[in-house]
């Protein structure tokens, strides 16, 4: 065909394509959200601990949306050695007095960064936690030190209920 | 070929044929003419598709007695192991299979690299073998989550969150394959389920490979074209069926070795401990098959370009084809790259070695330069090569350097003519 104008057949062929994409797009989208998390996983978003037996220079490990949190009682010392750590020398830079508003306790999720394993307390040049699996060091803040993870453990949404409990989530 | 023209012998067949040609295709693969000096390393491809029948039929038969849920997964495998009748046998033979599975496909494909058989006219059978074994890797890590030990749990956890390394969306792909916000009953039960499908997509593209491999036809040592059928081809039955099914019993014999004699030596000892995600194994280490890939991921200090890194290393193979600039097929007659080759075979198997180790000190030195090294190979050596290398003479024919080197030339000669 030498001219070039819209025929009624074009406008036809295009809106039955557009309208087919459309459909096709809406059945799609079911078959990927499904595999979202469901409502009774979401269900479960919040947990309170009772954290009463806690000593000082302990931790309490506990789940939350399946994954460990890490509940720290800090010693006068460990809190010293986070705060006097400088801006600079951290990878993911954030303060202590953000990170543990109640300077006593660090409440964060155990998990590491890099790959999703849970660092082990007390281990690691930083005295604070150590990532079995690929080796990154967390100093007792929680925050990356050393290592191939590239954020501090994440701090989660929490409150103190009363005194003795602590939300999370 | 001939298969064009073949016509059963009986009316009942010719009557069959004529409505669906099964015994044209049947008469297509018994009389597939073969190059005649295939070696050894040319049998891996039936042993493969034994391998993928086995990893089936196993698999199908623990999934009557296996229970994809968190809560009962790991006691159901025990069941098996203690209860099911020859379950333990089963079982045995579907964990090591996967291993001998491995095995198998890293000969083929280092026989492919090793005689150029990835070179055109073959691109897309290589490229076909490429997707059948990224879809490998990925059923043999969703296998192994299902028994719910430590290794399943953190492995699964370890693996997945690689794709949170992709900017912006990463942490909500992750969610999306967990569905959840940790490896839990949703992952499990979703990894069952494509645990069970991606077997019958590698038989179904395994059936292309074939397809496309028999349009050109089978390479061989010597790495030249051959015209088929003629005096260079013998049929493929009885001549390869023999040899293919000699070469599947000496593997079965390594094969019946691992389930009868050392049926846990290739898997971890934590896997027999349940799944806990509060803590994790001091080791990590995933299955020896993808240790090379492992050790890449490790050598590479940031989290996104590690991923990145492991990822290349994969797809690299899909062009490889366009890599190699020789014209020269087989590294019988390429002096330079048979040296290049044992190197890289080294290569990897230094990279599987330090990927078993911790990632630090003179381990993480050694994963460093050898990830160079493969990277090297592929994208500076290959292509340099096809320029730079003096390749031998490459004989006409496949007969013809067998004649050259009898002392009796025209006896043998007479020989040939004779079987013709």
């Amino acid at each position: 065909m030498s001219e070039k104008k819209t025929k009624r057949r074009d406008f036809l062929f295009t809106a039955t394509t557009a309208v087919g994409a459309v459909g096709a797009a809406a059945v799609v989208w079911p078959m990927i959200d499904q595999m979202n998390p469901d409502a009774s996983v979401k269900a479960l978003a919040s947990t309170e601990v009772d954290v009463s037996a806690l000593t000082p220079g302990n931790t309490l490990t506990v789940l939350w949306r399946g994954k460990p949190v890490f509940i720290r009682r800090r010693t006068q010392e460990e809190i010293d050695e986070a705060r006097k750590v400088k801006m600079e020398d951290l990878i993911h830079p954030e303060k202590d007095e953000d990170r543990a508003k109640n300077p006593e306790w660090l409440v964060m999720l155990g998990v590491c960064t890099h790959l999703g394993c849970v660092p082990l307390n007390d281990k690691g040049d930083y005295n604070g936690w150590f990532c079995p699996c690929h080796g990154s060091h967390y100093d007792t803040s929680g925050r990356i030190r050393k290592g191939p993870a590239p954020w501090n453990m994440e701090v989660p949404k929490y409150e103190f209920v009363d005194e003795n409990t602590i939300k999370i989530g | 070929m001939s298969d064009h023209d073949y016509r059963p012998k009986s009316k009942v067949g010719q009557w069959f044929n004529d409505r669906l040609p099964l015994l044209t295709l049947a008469n297509h693969l018994t009389d597939y003419p073969t190059p005649k000096n295939l070696n050894y390393w040319w049998t891996f491809g039936g042993i493969l598709t034994f391998c993928l029948i086995t990893q089936i039929v196993t698999g199908l038969t623990l999934a009557m007695h296996y229970i994809a849920h968190a809560d009962m997964a790991f006691e159901s495998v025990e069941h098996i192991m203690r209860d099911v009748n020859y379950g333990w046998l089963i079982r045995y033979i579907h964990a090591n299979g996967a291993s001998m599975f491995f095995l198998a496909v890293y000969i083929h494909i280092f026989r492919s690299l090793f005689y150029g058989s990835y070179k055109a006219p073959r691109e897309i059978i290589w490229i076909i073998g490429i997707i059948i074994y990224l879809l490998m890797m990925a059923a043999a890590f969703m296998g192994y989550v299902l028994p719910w030990g430590q290794m399943s749990f953190w492995g699964a956890t370890v693996i997945t969150n690689l794709f949170s390394a992709i900017p912006l969306v990463g942490e909500g792909i992750v969610t999306w394959l967990w569905g959840g916000y940790s490896v839990d009953n949703p992952t499990l039960t979703r990894f069952f389920t494509l645990h069970y499908l991606i077997p019958f997509l590698i038989l179904g593209l395994v059936v292309l490979h074939i397809w496309a491999l028999h349009v050109p036809g089978n390479n061989n040592p010597v790495g030249i074209d051959v015209k088929k059928p003629s005096k260079d081809t013998v049929p493929f039955h009885p001549y390869i069926v023999i040899k293919d099914g000699f070469a599947l019993l000496m593997f079965m014999i390594v094969f019946a070795f691992f389930v009868f004699y050392a049926p846990n030596i290739l898997g971890h000892a934590d896997n027999y401990i349940e799944a806990n995600p509060m803590v994790t194994p001091a080791h990590i280490v995933p299955e020896w098959y993808l240790l090379p890939f492992y050790a890449i991921l490790r050598s590479v200090p940031d989290k996104l370009l590690g991923v990145v890194a492991m990822l290349s290393a994969i797809l690299i193979l899909a062009v490889l084809p366009w890599l190699d600039t020789s014209k020269i097929r087989s590294a019988v007659f390429r002096p330079l790259y048979k040296q290049f080759y044992w190197i890289l075979v080294a290569d990897v198997l230094i990279l599987g070695y330090v990927g078993a180790m911790p990632a630090e000190g003179l381990y993480l030195l050694i994963a460093r330069v050898a990830t160079a090294y493969y990277f090297l190979h592929f994208l500076v050596i290959l292509p340099v090569l096809g320029f730079k290398e003096k390749t031998l003479p490459v004989p006409l024919s496949i007969t013809e350097p067998v004649l050259g080197g009898s002392p009796n030339l025209a006896a043998a000669r007479n020989k040939e003519s004779k079987i013709e």
